[in-house]
């Protein structure tokens, strides 16, 4: 059974059709062509498909869309503002904290907004807040000296 | 032309040219691309057995369910693929090999039908014992995996054993062995083994095939090889190379599991059945862990003998390789893991068995330093073991028996010049390994260890690569690469590369994306750390083409030589005039005559390049000896100081320290990113990483049983030093260092437990349980 939501996605108001076991990462990718956002494991286990939920990180793989009426929704394409990229996609992007890239628009959901919640974090809150980040090209060294100047910076 | 020197920005920390689009959510993977509503999707109907017959494969109910187009098995397609030796079919035809074999496919207008019409097909098969140890499996006793294998197609330096299931047996021949070992004072004999691991790409595999109904097949895939997978399936399909195009978009992490063909030819088959159509077939997590090929378990019987002195004298190392149901790639990690037995090391008298065991395991590939971690983690460690029981210091003994350029190694190779030696020594005074601390806490144990690597790019003799640059209206550069970008860095230093040989800025050098056989160059795979080292020479020849091109046009139309002229900051200069001109409309359009009276050039410029190593010999098939086997060698050491939990078992790296020699490092930062992400994953298969094997099927296939490095995981602290001497035929002089830093982890690490507890464990990976239970045993801790 298909059910119309009405969910903001970067700031534009969409109506959506979506059948009931549409997770929100299928949306996103199938229904708005936003395919930014990865699926790397379906299971909620890889971190590679988070987006922000009315300003929470989550794995959108177990996300409902149906549970997304009225939600706001944050993906790596709504990072930047008028072509001005958000400073931890500048700061990750200098530190080399980016390599094939796949897990990239999972990390920097997370690390904005572990910033929009705590502006001055410790290395280990960091740590914490991308523990379910999984990377396996950079070794995350890197991703988290990009976080720590991210925070520097803002 | 001006004298040649290194250009300036040869070797620096320039931005990479794929990050602004992977940061932005704007870079294209596989499954990015969009086919419209007329895409259908595959589904696996897979073996549940890992060694079986199969009676009878009953499709009808599959066929019968709607929204089901195509249903194939393994009777539609009787040719067979495979790298070197050629023993798979696409799906499995009498007989299943391993758990997860395909052996018939579904597909449909969505995945859900596709998953249930796969439920509907019924397979009747008949158990058969299996094959699960790669020493048993090479005894006379075991029962033969491939009874065919004789009739199988393989290149002239793979030796396949007749009536066996060894599928692959190098051999080294070198000195006397047994008169070296009685020389010896000390000699260490050991067995170690090495479990299969995963890849672990974030991205799984994926590829869309469809067929035109003119005949020719596109493929689009995830994928290191898309010229290697090109002329595979051509093979395999009886079709003309040129009438397949593959395109390859950024890869979301390969480490060798997308080299060659694994499951490519799978939609490719199913596409062939329905022409006009894309059909699509993406693994699960699951399926990735499960199905694709894997780091082949290693059991590794090594004796190693010194004398008084600490020297070196003999070496013996039989290797038995755990190929998995087909080796088609394994039979190369045999035969890399034999002529590079020693180890970096001056061994005179060696005898080296190393083979390649067929298995009712999963499939063996190519993972990152292919067979080399899995060598070094027996070698380095018999060495630790050999310089404790001579009684020196472990730096120095790596030092005085490391290879050096002018050795004879042991292929009877001459060891061209490296900096091995500064590695060790850069790691032992980072580390001062000899030094004994004190752990943090007394109910910690602290120790410290280093190993040492050598890897050649393993690759056919001839494996070449080419290059383009063309020059677009407004001066800026266009280069087109065959070789892919699977998160490496590779086109930065490409583009890095053909900057520095035009002399344009690096902003004004473009890599055209994504590599696609139609148009791109050919280059044979991005596998074996050969990039920097193969596409890059041909980069800078097409680079050197171009500019000579340029030089020639702007010295005629100035009258001067063009030895006088070079090309600065994308101008073109005379040293002798002192006038310049701009790369803007010249590389297309020449250069208007004065008066207009016509124009000069000879129409638009390219510049090509084009590189294949063509000074590769032969190994003779009884004793591995011949005049060069490899390329070059890659060397470095690693070494770690760790603390170790007595009541948990859990190990701190307190800090690593990593020396590699690069040759040359085209981007210095790119190279230091490798080295790091390269320790963590060699890391993370030290400690957590083994794939539950339980007669051939997989019991750990999902993240959270299969644990692999998070940010929780990493040491306190890592030191990377660069080691620059120059390789005689690498671009500028480098080599490749992508693969090299996961090689010596585990035998690193290995040799810190030691130094911290007496333990040795013959084994990875070093498990808190491992190694809490091993120092219970040893009364260490209770």
């Amino acid at each position: 059974m298909d059910h119309k939501i009405t969910v903001t996605v970067n700031g534009q108001v969409e109506l959506v059709q979506v059948p009931s076991n549409m997770t929100l990462l299928r949306m996103l990718r199938e229904k708005l062509g936003l395919t930014g956002t990865k699926n790397g494991c379906s299971a909620g286990e890889c971190g590679a498909c988070t987006v922000m939920m009315n300003g929470a990180p989550v794995n959108s793989c177990m996300v409902l869309a149906v549970e997304c009426e009225g939600a706001e929704i944050i993906t790596v394409e709504g990072l930047a503002k008028e072509g001005k990229l958000d400073v931890v996609q500048q700061t990750v992007m200098e530190e080399g904290g980016i390599q094939c890239g796949f897990c990239t628009p999972g990390v920097l959901i997370s690390a904005r907004s572990l910033l929009d919640r705590n502006a001055d974090p410790t290395e280990d809150e960091i740590k914490e807040a991308l523990v379910g980040n999984l990377c396996r090209c950079t070794g995350y060294e890197r991703i988290i000296k990009g976080i720590q100047k991210a925070a520097k910076m803002e | 032309m001006a004298e040649v020197k290194t250009p300036t920005i040869i070797g620096q920390p320039l931005p990479r040219k794929d990050t602004y689009d992977k940061a932005i959510g704007a870079a294209q993977y596989t499954d990015d691309l969009q086919f419209g509503p007329g895409l259908l999707h595959a589904r696996i109907k897979r073996s549940p057995h890992a060694h079986a017959l199969i009676k009878n494969i009953d499709v009808s109910k599959a066929e019968q369910m709607p929204g089901v187009k195509v249903v194939v098995t393994g009777e539609d397609f009787p040719g067979r693929i495979g790298l070197y030796i050629v023993d798979r079919h696409i799906f499995a035809r009498d007989r299943a090999r391993y758990v997860g074999e395909p052996v018939a496919a579904v597909a449909a207008i969505s995945e859900e039908i596709a998953e249930k019409a796969v439920d509907l097909i019924e397979v009747e098969y008949e158990v058969l014992e299996g094959v699960f140890d790669p020493i048993y499996g090479a005894s006379k006793e075991a029962p033969l995996i491939h009874p065919k294998m004789d009739e199988y197609y393989v290149p002239n330096y793979v030796f396949p054993q007749k009536g066996t299931n060894i599928s692959n047996w190098f051999k080294i021949r070198k000195g006397d062995v047994d008169k070296a070992f009685e020389e010896c004072a000390e000699i260490v004999e050991h067995e170690f083994k090495v479990p299969h691991v995963q890849h672990v790409p974030i991205e799984t595999h994926i590829a869309i095939a469809k067929f035109d109904l003119n005949g020719k097949l596109t493929l689009w895939a995830s994928s290191q090889s898309p010229f290697a997978q090109r002329d595979l399936i051509a093979k395999t399909f009886n079709m003309s190379q040129s009438d397949i195009r593959v395109i390859a978009p950024y890869v979301g992490g390969g480490f060798g599991c997308k080299a060659g063909v694994t499951m490519e030819a799978l939609p490719v088959a199913i596409a062939q059945k329905i022409p006009g159509v894309p059909v699509k077939l993406a693994l699960t997590r699951e399926e990735e862990f499960y199905t694709n090929f894997v780091r082949q378990g290693l059991v590794i019987r090594l004796k190693v003998g010194c004398d008084k002195d600490g020297n070196l004298l003999a070496m013996k190392n039989t290797m038995y390789w755990d190929g998995g149901g087909y080796t088609d790639y394994g039979v190369n990690i045999t035969r890399a893991g034999g002529y590079n037995s020693t180890g970096p090391y001056d061994i005179p008298n060696v005898w080296t068995d190393s083979m390649c065991v067929y298995t009712n395991h999963p499939v063996g590939g190519a993972y990152r330093g292919f067979g080399m971690s899995e060598l070094h983690t027996g070698v380095d460690q018999a060495m630790d073991m050999l310089a404790d029981k001579i009684g020196m210091p472990q730096d120095e003994f790596r030092l005085r028996n490391c290879v050096q350029g002018g050795d004879t190694l042991v292929t009877s190779m001459k060891m061209h010049p490296t900096g091995l030696d500064q590695c060790i020594q850069h790691v032992a005074e980072a580390l001062d390994i000899n030094k004994k601390e004190e752990p943090s806490s007394p109910t910690k144990l602290r120790g410290k260890g280093l190993a040492l690597m050598w890897k050649a790019p393993s690759i056919t003799p001839n494996s070449g690569s080419a290059a383009k640059i063309a020059l677009a209206e407004d001066g800026t550069l266009v280069l087109s690469v065959g070789g892919q970008e699977i998160g490496q860095g590779a086109f930065s230093a490409m583009a890095q590369i053909a900057a520095g040989v035009m002399g344009v800025p690096y902003e004004d050098v473009k890599i055209d994306g994504p590599v696609d056989t139609q148009y791109s160059p050919y280059e044979w795979q991005t596998v074996a750390s050969r990039l920097t080292w193969s596409m890059g020479n041909a980069v800078k020849r097409a680079a050197e083409d171009a500019k000579r091109q340029v030089l020639d046009l702007v010295s005629e139309h100035w009258n001067e030589s063009p030895e006088d002229l070079d090309i600065v900051n994308g101008m073109v200069v005379s040293y002798k005039s002192e006038q310049e001109m701009s790369l803007e409309g010249i590389g297309i359009y020449g250069i208007p005559k004065d008066g207009y009276e016509g124009w000069k050039g000879n129409g638009p410029i390219i510049g090509r390049g084009s590189f294949m190593p063509n000074y590769i010999s032969g190994l003779d098939a009884e004793t591995g000896q011949g005049t060069r086997a490899v390329v070059h060698y890659t060397t470095g050491c690693q070494g770690f100081d760790i603390e170790i939990d007595k009541e948990t078992g859990k190990i701190d790296i307190l800090k690593a320290v990593s020396a590699f020699d690069v040759g040359k490092a085209i981007n210095i930062d790119n190279v230091k990113a490798q080295i790091e992400g390269g320790l963590i994953q060699g890391v993370s298969s030290s400690i957590f990483e083994e794939m539950l094997l339980e007669k051939g099927e997989m019991k750990n296939p999902s993240f959270v049983d299969y644990r692999i490095s998070t940010t929780t995981d990493l040491p306190k602290k890592h030191e990377v030093f660069v080691v620059e001497v120059p390789q005689d035929d690498g671009p500028y002089g480098a080599r490749g260092i992508g693969e090299h830093p996961m090689v010596p982890t585990i035998a690193a690490l290995g040799n810190a437990i030691y130094n911290a507890t007496g333990i040795r464990l013959y084994g990875p990976p070093f498990t808190p349980e491992k190694v809490f239970l091993a120092m219970v045993d040893a009364g260490l801790t209770e």
